[in-house]
């Protein structure tokens, strides 16, 4: 092994955006036929680093050498000649296009299309076969799921006879049993040869398949150490630079009475399709109720109804008081009024406005509060700017400057000023979605910890994330949504990630026990 | 209205549609490139002009039809600039094409003809004359029996009369155009170029991260949207017309828009869309003939304003929905 040639070596990469130094000095040697993990938090410079070796960034110095050659990689061509194939986070293809001729994109044979895509058909098939990845090249790329159109990214690399494939997040888009699919391609891969670099902050991911893990932390490359011989906690010391409690510390809770009931709650989209179908569940005070399921499953809608963003048909008391669903009351304003406060799951979309300062941010829902008025017609800015400074310290956002756009924090600081807005409006019920999503550990633990002394201090949480682990953790029971529906509820000391697996897939009871 | 006179009225609706036609073709190019053209009026326009007045002074429509299109690449380079290179916003270059083309025109016809912003009128080699298909009923007929067409024809059987009238006596850029038609098709639908060109106009990132050039193919879908608005400005004032006078595109680009809408950028659909409004453009030059159909008299005028009146219906969003080519209209910006 040491005599090889690593398949992919760099040596002192660095790379500056403006003052941002995203990459310092970086080297690393990536052995072939191996799978190399790449852990960081959000910003640590690891997607810069793999934009630089496939060639959308020049690096400002340093070599690449691919399979003991040196290599200049100036553009995602040369990266292609060179054997890397890249799988973004966000998908690369075009919607309306068949899976074939994405595919062929870029590698077609000759000027007509005919001969290229009866040759890529049946190349596909043939990939598609040794490697179980179950694609129909006549599938449009809107009509597929997420799973098939990551797979059909990895078929366009193994199309172009790539040796080194790189895998930027993989599994943020897919349900557990994707995942799993997916890291079973990767193996199958690996045996083949082929050499994979799978980008992630997900510290499971990282000791579930790779050999080798290499640790980034601000640009720099903090560490490469073989899985075998490594731990989370160390991991994610590595990652973060101090210790991190990677499990949420929390008692048993001690629920009261009930904050919030909902009863046959159904919602009809836009296009006439029922999102949500006669819904019945409680929360009560002092407890955390995690809903689980695979995006897409009617939880949106739930998040939305009981926010007062969307409209629905049931019934909903808050404290054994019924809320207002469709009338002219039924809004965020009466919500809040009523002491419903919502993180909301998209929080670029709707719970924040990237353009607008921080403090005008946290302000969102106290235009009317007594303590902002300076007079009859004039708000008191002062105040609401040091009230976010007060904020913004208490909650640990950084850079603590109220005056900064909101599109200039990174996503775990996003998050925290949008949960510092909602928690500080002391609410009895709160509404969360995906908490975490897109938030780096240091600032998940936080997050986490804020919603623990919410419920202890005897308030309502509805939780809901596609984070199995999140929900597992967090929730003092957990209910499954599936197709709209609620397909049951788990204690989740008595239940495991398959059982909720199973019903997130919308099996039911009767046939896990079968 | 007997057969003759629905013959002829096909014909005119074939005269007319066809600088619509070539304008919206242009338009599909560049837009299913990702590139919103609104300049095409002002494309035509420019290439109208400058055909005009280089085939007066040259006495050749060739080299003519030659210059128009050239001026028409320099605006759509223009726009390309400002909207690929610049990354500019894409309707306002088209605006300002459009006022730089109307302004323009007429300011240099005036410094050099002096004849009120138009050009003189064209004569023999300065214009494209009619060609005639074998066997058809043309002048030579008429000139050799002494009798004027029109008569000859008249007395013609319905299978020559169709084909003196209808499919034989256009231009050549008549022919041209309707080529174009499944030319643009297989070009889109058959060919790399193609599959890259609808690429780059729904997920310009696809196609960056395949390896591919974003700027060079969409500066490639704007030069040929160059290249067809020139014809169809040519057209205009060489073979629809005999010259140039002002603003004689008379939102012709904007009906081809409006066409390409509602043909949702489909070549074939394309020429069905630009048909439907040559017969509306038809018409409104026979009026006897619409009233001999509705049996009310109908102001001219009404009539006139059938096309544009169709193209706000379409804009309206009146024919069902239409997707527009999903990257179009936003410039590409390099991210991760």
């Amino acid at each position: 092994m040491t005599d090889q040639a690593p398949a992919i070596e760099l040596k002192g990469i660095s790379k500056a955006f403006g003052p941002v130094q995203a990459n310092k000095d970086i080297s690393i040697r990536v052995m072939p036929g191996t799978i190399h993990g790449i852990i960081g938090e959000n910003g640590a410079g690891k997607s810069t680093l793999m934009s630089i070796l496939y060639g959308f960034y020049k690096a400002d110095k340093g070599e690449i050498f691919i399979q003991g050659n040196k290599t200049e990689i100036p553009d995602s061509q040369a990266a292609i000649r060179a054997g890397i194939g890249m799988v973004f986070q966000h998908f690369k293809l075009v919607e309306n296009f068949s899976v074939l001729e994405n595919v062929v994109l870029g590698a077609e044979d000759g000027a007509l299309l005919k001969p290229s895509l009866a040759k890529a058909r049946f190349e596909l098939m043939r990939l598609s076969e040794e490697y179980e990845l179950n694609v129909d090249p006549d599938a449009l790329i809107e009509e597929i799921g997420v799973g098939m159109q990551q797979r059909v990214e990895i078929l366009k690399s193994l199309y172009r006879k790539a040796d080194i494939l790189i895998l930027d997040e993989p599994t943020g888009v897919l349900t557990p049993s994707e995942a799993d699919h997916l890291f079973r391609i990767l193996r199958g891969l690996k045996e083949e040869g082929k050499t994979i670099i799978l980008i992630t902050h997900k510290l499971r991911e990282i000791m579930d398949v790779t050999d080798t893990v290499s640790v980034m932390r601000r640009g720099e490359m903090t560490a490469t150490v073989k899985t075998a011989e490594t731990s989370p906690p160390q991991l994610a010391e590595l990652m973060v630079g101090r210790k991190v409690l990677l499990s949420v510390d929390k008692q048993p809770a001690s629920p009261g009475e009930t904050v919030l009931e909902v009863k046959n709650l159904s919602v009809t989209d836009e296009d006439g399709v029922q999102r949500l179908k006669n819904v019945s569940f409680t929360v009560r005070a002092g407890e955390i109720l995690g809903i689980a399921g695979v995006a897409g499953n009617g939880q949106s809608e739930l998040l939305e109804v009981l926010g007062g963003i969307a409209k629905g048909t049931g019934e909903i008391n808050l404290n054994g008081d019924a809320i207002d669903l469709t009338g002219k009351h039924s809004d965020g304003q009466t919500r809040r009024a009523r002491g419903i406060a919502h993180v909301p799951e998209d929080r670029q979309r709707l719970g924040l406005i990237m353009d607008f300062m921080a403090w005008e941010n946290t302000g969102f829902g106290y235009h009317n509060d007594e303590r902002y008025q300076k007079n009859s017609l004039l708000m008191d800015n002062n105040a609401l700017r040091a009230d976010t400074a007060e904020k913004m310290e208490r909650y640990d956002v950084r850079p603590p400057n109220p005056k900064l756009m909101a599109k200039s924090f990174s996503g775990g600081n996003q998050q925290k000023i949008v949960v510092a807005r909602e928690i500080d409006r002391n609410p009895d019920l709160l509404l969360v979605g995906q908490p975490t999503r897109g938030v780096d550990i240091g600032a998940i633990e936080f997050i986490h910890k804020q919603l623990i002394a919410l419920r202890d201090a005897g308030k309502a949480v509805l939780l809901v994330s596609v984070e199995l682990d999140e929900i597992m953790s967090l929730s003092d029971r957990i209910a499954v949504m599936f197709d709209g529906q609620i397909m049951g509820e788990r204690d989740p000391g008595e239940t495991n990630e398959t059982e909720l697996g199973l019903l997130m897939a919308g099996v039911t009871d009767t046939e896990t026990a079968a | 209205m007997d057969f003759l006179t629905l013959i002829q009225v096909l014909d005119s609706s074939v005269r007319l549609a066809t600088p619509l036609l070539l304008a919206c073709l242009a338009g599909l190019f560049s837009e299913r490139a990702g590139i919103f053209d609104i300049g095409l009026e002002g494309k035509m326009l420019a290439a109208a002009f400058f055909s005009a007045a280089i085939a007066y002074m040259t006495g050749s429509v060739w080299v003519g039809l030659l210059a128009g299109i050239g001026s028409s690449i320099v605006l759509s380079l223009l726009h390309g600039a400002a909207s690929i290179t610049f990354r500019g916003n894409q309707l306002i270059s088209g605006v300002a094409i459009n006022f730089l083309a109307a302004g323009l025109t007429v300011l240099i016809a005036q410094s050099w003809f002096n004849q009120g912003g138009r050009t003189p009128s064209l004569m023999g080699g300065g214009r494209f004359e009619g060609i005639e298909l074998p066997f058809a009923l043309g002048p030579k007929d008429a000139e050799a029996t002494g009798r004027s067409l029109s008569e000859l024809i008249a007395e013609a059987g319905p299978i020559s009369q169709l084909y003196s009238e209808l499919i034989s006596g256009h231009s050549i850029l008549v022919y041209i155009a309707l080529l174009c038609v499944p030319a643009t098709w297989y070009i889109l639908f058959r060919t790399r170029f193609g599959l890259r060109l609808r690429a780059v106009g729904e997920n310009p990132a696809a196609v960056d991260t395949a390896g591919i050039s974003v700027i060079g193919l969409r500066y490639a879908a704007v030069m040929i949207c160059g290249v067809l608005c020139g014809i169809a400005g040519a057209y205009l004032s060489t073979a629809l017309q005999a010259g140039f006078v002002k603003d004689m595109a008379a939102g012709r680009g904007f009906i081809a828009l409006a066409a390409l809408i509602f043909a949702k950028w489909r070549p074939w659909h394309a020429l069905y869309a630009c048909l439907l409004f040559g017969l509306l453009q038809a018409l409104a030059l026979r009026s006897d003939v619409v009233e001999g159909l509705v049996r009310v008299e109908v102001p001219v005028q009404v009539l006139d304003s059938l096309p544009y009146v169709l193209t706000v219906v379409i804009l309206a969003g009146f024919v069902g929905k239409a997707i527009p080519p999903r990257a179009g209209g936003e410039p590409y910006v390099k991210e991760r």
